[in-house]
């Protein structure tokens, strides 16, 4: 894994820009971070985004931060954690810290409610475009195990409000078994 | 300097055990200000719930900003955004490290590839609640068919049919439909 510290600023920069805009949620922003990441300055690989997402899921403490520590570190180790980190934290900081002087006529001017909820349109309509991508990439291996594990995963999550954290402990398990059914074909056909 | 300390402390803990996403951060938080150290009231908490959903970014660190600022200004800011991070720093590190150290072994490959479907299922499962949010005001449970907010739909649709033909930053797109929204609800005299 090669250090690139030349990419420092860039990772600060979109860090910033993407935690200034991210309303309603960690994945929201998972979503954004794979279109900036992956899709326009590819540094990651959309596997690597996917597993990024898993540790992420599984840790504790906000899915934003802990998303900037790993592909902060990914891209020029503990510096680049902290320079993702600050890109990560400042916005929400900044907001908060101004807004909190005077909340009460933010919170009850009408402007700012209409704009928050429409803006909520265009978030799913970012996400639904992320998901698409994937989904069809998870149709793509052709493994009807992974095709129905995300059918199952969604119904679970969405539909029986399943914890994430749940959801992603149980297909680590059934990948593990995946790995010992495919390690004891390999056994079999060795002997 | 003793409050400032048991912020700083009281964050560690919510930093530390907020485990699966923003809103498992919320009682923790709860339970850190208003019960243990009693450095807000309930309805002080609420009021930063109402805030911390309103603006961008984790709602751990907004809230952590918010108390930070109302209790102790900018010092309390940063001691108990910095609190509020440490744990995932230090963790998502060590797992950065071990991810990137073992992740092209094979049996490594294979229960990753099992909890990919599940992430895709994740991030679907947080777009459709959003989806919902934006068009009905309600989770799935409580939508009504004729609640369907027809603005939220169009700019729904659009941005989905923008961000699929043309590269266009996923910002630009949330600040677009909140833009677009609004001049369409003030127009319309709903403001």
């Amino acid at each position: 894994m090669k250090k690139d510290y030349g990419k420092l600023w860039t990772l600060f920069r979109s860090m910033f820009v993407l935690s200034a805009c991210t309303f309603g949620g960690g994945f929201v922003i998972v979503s954004l971070m794979k279109k900036k990441f992956v899709e326009e300055l590819q540094w990651l690989e959309e596997e690597e985004m996917l597993d990024v997402t898993a540790i992420t899921q599984s840790s504790p403490g906000p899915l934003p931060v802990n998303a900037s520590v790993i592909i902060g570190y990914r891209m020029a180790g503990v510096v680049g954690s902290l320079t993702a980190i600050l890109g990560t934290i400042l916005p929400p900081m900044i907001i908060i810290s101004i807004i909190s002087l005077f909340y009460e006529s933010f919170r009850t001017n009408p402007y700012v409610a209409v704009a928050l909820q429409v803006m909520r349109a265009g978030v799913a309509a970012v996400i639904f475009d992320v998901v698409i991508n994937l989904a069809v990439n998870v149709c793509r291996t052709k493994r009807i195990l992974y095709i129905a594990m995300m059918l199952i995963a969604f119904i679970a999550a969405y539909l029986l409000d399943v914890s994430a954290m749940l959801v992603i402990l149980s297909c680590l398990g059934i990948g593990l078994l995946d790995l010992a059914v495919s390690q004891g074909k390999q056994n079999g056909r060795e002997e | 300097m003793l409050l400032l300390l048991k912020l700083f402390f009281a964050f560690i803990q919510v930093g530390l055990f907020s485990v699966g996403g923003g809103y498992a951060a919320i009682p923790l938080i709860q339970e850190q200000i208003v019960s243990v150290h009693g450095l807000m009231t309930l309805e002080e908490f609420s009021d930063l719930i109402t805030v911390a959903e309103m603006t961008p970014g984790p709602i751990s660190i907004n809230s952590a900003t918010f108390v930070g600022m109302r209790i102790a200004g900018i010092p309390g800011v940063l001691l108990c955004s910095i609190g509020c991070i440490i744990p995932s720093f230090c963790i998502c590190l060590l797992l950065a490290h071990f991810y990137y150290k073992y992740r092209s072994v094979g049996g490594v490959q294979v229960v990753l590839g099992a909890m990919r479907p599940a992430v895709v299922a994740l991030i679907a499962s947080a777009g459709a609640s959003i989806l919902m949010l934006a068009l009905f005001q309600a989770e799935l449970s409580d939508a009504a068919f004729g609640d369907l907010r027809f603005v939220e739909l169009g700019i729904f649709i659009a941005a989905l049919v923008i961000l699929r033909k043309f590269k266009i930053s996923a910002v630009a797109i949330i600040l677009g439909s909140g833009v677009v929204g609004t001049v369409i609800y003030a127009l319309m005299g709903a403001v």
